[in-house]
């Protein structure tokens, strides 16, 4: 098979038996899943999950966490937290490069400021920014570093509802623009099937259910029935 | 309001329409300088009761007699000598512990080796009363320059180095995760994440330790000197001159007061980032 078909067809991320624990709680078990390259994945699960734990995996950031599995990631990843994590002491844009330096990338920089409406903010405080404008900038942050594959954990848990269902749109767009692969944490079924191709639902340290979203029908509402029933939610329908 | 429309709706107190402004708990806006207002005072006061006699010139002389003795030590007398001097003193003494504090807390803050050799030593130093090592440094380091200046370092190195070090293991743990996440390499972390996060903390130290130079100074040269402000208000207190230890206070007080807002205005510059918050 020639290089290039292979990376073709290479799934972004891989994990093969990722067995993870702490003290002696098995929290993923013996995960097996393939994300393919540029496909928006949601990942669901009740807090306690695991999903978090399968997200910090993939990022590489659970150091001293007892486990085994295979696990494979692109080189280029960018990680969206829960808080937009800008450090209060650098400017927005400076945030926005941190780690990067070269004239190219304070234009980079900028660009992907301007491309989450934050033009002419570069010289603001994080202080000074709104909740939906700081996690703005930590969208622009993980952009600026082209990533291959985009980790999100709850990345608009925090932000309120209108403002979140702007950030949805300013997402779905910008992966729309960029085609990473995507893996989303959340716990909010309506966002997952707003903004993934698939969602997973993470239960018991297990997938229990891989439901592809087609995104052209008009079954929003079976999906969003499937996926809680598989969260173990039952709706009263009045 | 008709006379219909009051009979059939019913009286309501008037409190009940009007918005009601809650009494602010805030201490109100702030007025410019309103700092030296008290100490002002404090002068003023002092001039007056020196004025209508009701303070003996032996213990408390005026105001106007002290700056006279001062202009007089200044043109006349050793006073620039002395200023000069105990400025050496508590410079040297203070470049030499800030040095050390810092490049110590650095050590402890950032390597585990460093702080189990480091953290134990300078709290175990901390417990000993500097002061209450003058007399083995004397006769270590002789009664010169030398001692004086290794008991001021020993003064402020101690602040700068336990803020410091408090604000380093203070760095909060997420912004650790975001710099391996951004793939920075250590020594930008360092100078990026970790120097910047410790900045106020090492600001507190820096404060504090300005102050102890100044207080290390006096006792240093009351004790053991030739020479220096010190020295001065030593002998004026053998020849009963009230004045002139009167004008070592202030200068000693200039110069606190000085170095202090010194600090802080490179304190307010270098943490500009802070102000968005207070405002």
């Amino acid at each position: 098979m020639a290089p290039h078909t292979e990376q073709l067809t290479r799934p972004a991320v891989q994990l093969r038996g990722l067995t993870r624990s702490f003290d002696g709680r098995t929290v993923l078990d013996g995960i097996d899943l393939d994300i393919p390259a540029g496909q928006f994945t949601a990942l669901l699960g009740h807090s306690g999950s695991g999903k978090s734990t399968l997200l910090r995996a993939v990022a590489g950031l659970d150091h001293e966490v007892a486990g085994s599995g295979q696990l494979s990631a692109p080189e280029r990843v960018s990680v969206v937290f829960q808080d937009s994590r800008l450090l209060p002491w650098r400017r927005v844009l400076d945030n926005v490069l941190l780690g990067l330096d070269g004239k190219e990338a304070v234009r980079k920089g900028r660009e992907a400021l301007a491309e989450v409406g934050l033009e002419g903010r570069e010289r603001a405080w994080p202080n000074e920014l709104s909740g939906g404008e700081a996690q703005r900038a930590a969208l622009a942050r993980s952009l600026v570093r082209e990533p291959e594959l985009l980790l999100a954990d709850e990345p608009f848990g925090a932000l309120d509802a209108l403002t979140r269902i702007r950030m949805h749109g300013l997402l779905r767009e910008l992966w729309e623009r960029h085609r990473p692969s995507v893996l989303l944490v959340t716990h909010d079924v309506d966002e997952a099937i707003v903004l993934a191709d698939r969602v997973l639902v993470l239960e018991r340290g297990r997938i229990g259910l891989d439901l592809t979203i087609d995104r052209d029908a008009h079954a929003r509402g079976e999906y969003r029935g499937r996926l809680l029933a598989a969260l173990g939610v039952t709706e009263d329908v009045r | 309001m008709t006379a219909t429309a009051v009979s059939t709706a019913p009286a309501l107190p008037e409190t009940d329409h009007r918005v009601r402004r809650r009494r602010s708990l805030a201490p109100g806006k702030r007025v410019p300088a309103a700092r030296l207002v008290g100490p002002a005072l404090l002068v003023v006061l002092w001039a007056v009761a020196s004025a209508a006699g009701a303070l003996d010139p032996g213990a408390i002389p005026a105001p106007w007699t002290v700056l006279d003795t001062g202009a007089h030590l200044w043109t006349d007398g050793t006073l620039p000598d002395d200023i000069l001097t105990s400025l050496q003193r508590a410079g040297t003494g203070f470049v030499i512990g800030l040095t050390a504090g810092v490049v110590l807390a650095l050590a402890s803050g950032l390597s585990r080796t460093g702080e189990a050799l480091i953290d134990g030593t300078v709290n175990l130093n901390r417990a000993i009363p500097t002061l209450g090592l003058i007399p083995l440094f004397i006769l270590w380091l002789g009664i010169g320059e030398t001692f004086k200046i290794a008991i001021i370092a020993i003064v402020v190195y101690i602040p700068i180095y336990l803020n410091t070090h408090a604000a380093l293991s203070g760095i909060d743990s997420r912004f650790v995760e975001l710099a391996e996440v951004q793939g920075l390499s250590r020594v930008r972390f360092i100078r990026q994440i970790v120097v910047p996060g410790a900045l106020p903390g090492f600001f507190v130290g820096l404060r504090l330790g300005v102050t102890g130079s100044w207080l290390g100074l006096v006792v240093l040269e009351q004790i053991n000197a030739t020479s220096g402000l010190g020295y001065m208000m030593f002998q004026a207190q053998n020849y009963g001159q009230t004045d002139v230890i009167l004008v070592g206070l202030v200068v000693y007080g200039i110069f606190g007061l000085v170095s202090d807002s010194t600090v802080r205005i490179i304190e307010r510059r270098v943490l500009s980032w802070r102000r968005t918050l207070s405002n």
